[in-house]
């Protein structure tokens, strides 16, 4: 069957490549989700550098992963209340 | 004062107790005093893939809750007289044991043993708990599947969590035919994802399946593929520098011919 699919010049990836990429995604969601005290360090610490360019509401903060089929981004909402003249 | 080693991985079916069984083995061949403790209560295994599920009289439970004396449970192997066997309770479940006994137990038994060898039950729950209490280092069986490798990634977490850092890995079930053709990922895809030292890697091989029929640990099988690759993991655990297995595919005339053909399989 693999002749044919090089006769039509068809390129499958290799299985173990789709393994790798669907493992790399999943893993990313699995070890935020056993330690959320993750996210909650990472929030802190970015709330403490965003602080001395700008006041922002740190109620209002969220940090979260966003996943689609092909990505995970980190996702940030930060309400901005006031922009410091430096 | 010997080690504490727990064999875990999260996933069932991967290969712990034929990896404790062959390690265990593989230990007492080179003259070491060892002790194999089963921990999957309820549903014990190591007794069979060692041939010595006759011989049991007492088990872990028996010895946790004082019905008998350590030395009354623990089972002498037909082989190597400086291998134990202390059988895992059938008829009772995880909750029998608690964490701080299996600490207890582990500390006595260290003091007898060169090597203590946990053969943990799947899962994360209680029996895992129980399973790592008392270790001292952890070796995590994976194989190159998908599902194995997250169970895998998130017991290395767990692992870590509960204080037993640097868990080594050994690779189960590696087809070298299938990875040469990009259809399993390979040694290096694992280690990469899961972030830790090897320790070993075991190939496929119906060795493994003929000698837990017989009772007979792979290890003793001086003509098997696995049963190298499992003294080689355990001379590697004494510290030993022993390099990896080849496991390269000999093709043979009619595999070169058809890649001369263009055929895959």
């Amino acid at each position: 069957m693999d002749i044919l699919g090089k006769g039509t010049g068809k390129q499958v990836p290799p299985s173990k490549n789709i393994a790798k990429e669907r493992l790399r995604l999943v893993l990313v969601h699995d070890r935020a989700s056993i330690s959320p005290q993750l996210l909650e360090d990472l929030k802190e610490d970015m709330l403490k550098v965003i602080s001395t360019y700008m006041e922002i509401d740190v109620k209002g903060t969220e940090v979260t992963l966003n996943s689609s089929d092909t990505s995970v981004a980190l996702v940030a909402n930060i309400p901005v209340l006031k922009i410091n003249r430096i | 004062m010997g080690e504490v080693l727990v064999i875990t991985s999260g996933k069932g079916g991967v290969g712990k107790t034929t990896t404790s069984a062959n390690i265990g083995t593989g230990l007492a061949s080179i003259g070491k005093k060892v002790v194999m403790v089963d921990t999957d209560i309820g549903l014990r295994n190591l007794d069979v893939v060692m041939g010595l599920e006759n011989r049991i009289v007492y088990d872990l439970v028996d010895v946790v809750q004082g019905n008998c004396r350590l030395k009354q449970a623990l089972i002498k192997d037909k082989r190597f007289e400086s291998l134990c066997l202390l059988p895992a309770a059938q008829t009772k479940d995880k909750s029998a044991i608690t964490p701080e006994q299996m600490k207890e137990l582990c500390v006595k038994l260290k003091q007898e043993f060169d090597y203590v060898i946990i053969d943990c039950p799947a899962g994360i729950e209680g029996g895992f708990k129980n399973a790592t209490a008392g270790a001292d280092k952890a070796i995590v069986v994976t194989t190159p599947e998908i599902s194995a490798v997250r169970d895998a990634d998130r017991i290395i977490g767990l692992l870590e969590a509960a204080e037993l850092r640097n868990p080594k890995l050994l690779i189960n079930r590696i087809r070298p035919s299938m990875v040469k053709k990009g259809d399993m990922m390979d040694i290096d895809d694992i280690i990469d994802i899961l972030a830790i030292d090897l320790l070993g890697v075991i190939p496929e091989d119906e060795a493994i399946v003929i000698s837990s029929n017989r009772g007979e640990p792979v290890a003793l099988d001086m003509n098997s593929q696995a049963g190298q690759a499992y003294r080689n993991i355990a001379r590697r655990i004494t510290g030993e520098d022993i390099p990896l297995l080849s496991l390269e595919v000999d093709e043979g005339i009619l595999g070169k011919l058809k890649k001369f053909f263009g055929f895959n399989e």
